[in-house]
């Protein structure tokens, strides 16, 4: 698998497999991102997974000052990476992963955009959410808001645009699709995704030890539920918070 | 033990050096907006330097002490006063109980910054003292501040009686200007802009747009394109890293950047001054200037090394104080 490694700016750089987002690449920076946190270079600060990157911000002076023999901190970096990434082949690539389900209520007062994605793919509301349950996507990412995660990839039959006019405020819980990707606004915010229905669990939870209820690589499967089991899952959600 | 906020203002929160650790799960760090006026007036007090700070617009709050305190402000000037006197930025002052900090005047720059000798009384989140006003949550109430709230010190605070004043000398203070020369270093699109856009970038003044806030700053300008359209996928993003919208401009990202981004990343502006771009206002213009990575890793050393001086120095006026 190829890769760039590039700085992104004096205290991070990026290691990017490129390419189409796959499985695979997804696999990969889940392997890296543990196995350098596993295998910590002095100096490491924090590791950001990303589609098909993975970004690694450093103190730049305790770097040098570990890796004199380098002349900047960043290529003392890069070669950490460069080590890491030929002794992770086959690391963590039969790992299992997490299966979180989901329920969605693809009902018309939490779907405003169900319509336009029918009307966008010339099929009716009803087959749109059933493919949308049809499958389980990947947490490729988790990023725009705390617990944001990007899912994906939904089947072409349902893919959609991203509204040319963001709304100010999208609900939290909402489930949106953009271009062939899924993914649920864990909190209440601006946005542009076409909006097909929404989740009564809570994907954000500051206090929590483990705030959000999804991690990158993850497995995850909507299924759907009517407006009484959203009402009922709703209450049950805000007495554990 | 505390301060009471006698008015509302414009934007009053509570900050630090920010929230680490967390981009993967897309909670930012957040954090003080200028991050070298936060950590000097921390250092200056004897205090860590990832202690909390109040950050302050114009017009700021009007502030009674409740207790006699130690304070010292840094960042924009803004006429601090209590009484008639006027407070300088940059020294330890001196608060007594019933004292009313105010700020008649935006003299310079856009943030101004308050410590306490051991700071505020507030409860972490995930390790921060910073205010996530998205999230709703950190710093106080996960809210600005307003009029009537009430902040209380950590501890109760010795007051020694001060042998002299001793304020920060020039040569650590951040360079601040109207319109700074800033460095950067490229970004990974950089070479993806034609050769006359990155001629453009590095020669024309900038203006920061109205529409620019701690999340990120727009600029305005020459429009720049790219040699062709790239498709990115996203991936993670700092405070400081300059994209390029679809429309030609700019955006600085800000303390309260996303925690990833897809536009081209034209260049990031190196740690030392991100302290001048978060001083100014709309309106404002800055240049840029691209220096190397290894010069930007070496203005960061050399700068955290001053802060080291300082804080040895602070740390023996403070126990020659005590």
């Amino acid at each position: 698998m190829s890769y760039k490694i590039f700085s992104l700016d004096e205290t991070a750089l990026t290691i990017d497999f490129g390419g189409a987002v796959s499985f695979a690449v997804n696999d990969r920076i889940c392997a890296l991102a543990e196995f350098i946190a596993q295998n910590p270079f002095r100096g490491l600060r924090e590791i950001v997974p990303a589609f098909n990157s993975l970004t690694i911000f450093y103190d730049v002076r305790e770097v040098r000052r570990a890796f004199p023999k380098f002349e900047t901190a960043f290529a003392a970096v890069k070669n950490h990476v460069e080590q890491c990434v030929t002794e992770i082949a086959d690391f963590g690539a039969d790992k299992p992963k997490r299966l979180v389900e989901i329920p969605v209520c693809y009902d018309a007062e939490f779907a405003p955009d169900l319509n336009f994605v029918a009307a966008h793919n010339n099929i009716v509301p009803e087959e749109v959410i059933k493919i949308h349950t049809s499958r389980a996507y990947r947490v490729f990412m988790l990023g725009f808001l705390p617990g944001f995660p990007y899912l994906g990839e939904i089947d072409e039959r349902i893919g959609a645009p991203r509204k040319a006019e963001p709304r100010l405020n999208v609900p939290q819980g909402s489930v949106g699709i953009a271009g062939r990707q899924t993914g649920i606004y864990s909190l209440a915010s601006p946005g542009g995704w076409q909006i097909i229905g929404k989740t009564p669990l809570t994907l954000f939870t500051p206090e929590a030890e483990s705030p959000t209820l999804l991690q990158i690589g993850d497995t995850v499967q909507f299924y759907r539920i009517n407006k009484s089991s959203f009402d009922e899952l709703a209450s049950n959600q805000s007495e554990i918070e | 033990m505390s301060i009471l906020f006698l008015t509302n203002s414009v934007l009053t929160t509570l900050q630090d050096t920010g929230r680490n650790d967390f981009r993967h799960l897309g909670i930012n760090p957040n954090g003080a907006m200028d991050k070298s006026a936060a950590r000097l007036i921390n250092i200056l007090l004897g205090n860590s330097e990832t202690e909390g700070v109040l950050e302050m617009h114009f017009p700021a709050p009007k502030i009674l002490f409740e207790q006699d305190a130690v304070i010292a402000l840094g960042g924009a000037h803004f006429d601090a006063k209590i009484g008639d006197g006027a407070i300088e930025n940059w020294q330890i002052v001196r608060v007594k109980k019933g004292d009313v900090l105010s700020f008649e005047r935006k003299r310079f720059g856009s943030r101004l910054y308050l410590a306490i000798r051991g700071g505020f009384r507030a409860e972490k989140w995930l390790g921060s003292f910073s205010t996530n006003l998205k999230a709703q949550i950190g710093g106080f109430d996960g809210r600005a501040l307003r009029k009537n709230d009430r902040i209380f010190f950590e501890s109760e605070v010795q007051t020694p009686k001060l042998k002299a004043r001793y304020r920060i000398s020039n040569a650590l203070i951040p360079n601040y200007s109207y319109s700074p020369t800033i460095r950067v270093v490229s970004g990974a699109e950089w070479q993806d802009l034609t050769a006359e856009s990155r001629e453009s970038f590095l020669r024309q003044s900038f203006a920061i747009r109205t529409e620019s806030d701690r999340m990120g700053f727009r600029l305005r300008g020459e429009l720049l394109n790219l040699c062709g359209k790239i498709e990115l996928v996203s991936s993670a993003v700092n405070f400081g890293t300059i994209q390029l919208l679809p429309d030609g401009e700019l955006i600085i990202l800000m303390a309260d950047h996303q925690t990833i981004g897809g536009y081209p990343r034209i260049a990031h502006i190196v740690g030392a001054d991100l302290s001048l771009v978060a001083q100014l206002g709309a309106n404002d213009k800055l240049n840029f200037e691209l220096i190397s990575l290894a010069e930007a890793e070496d203005l960061m050393i050399k700068f955290e090394k001053e802060l080291d001086w300082l804080r040895v120095g602070c740390r023996l006026k403070n126990n020659a104080e005590n």
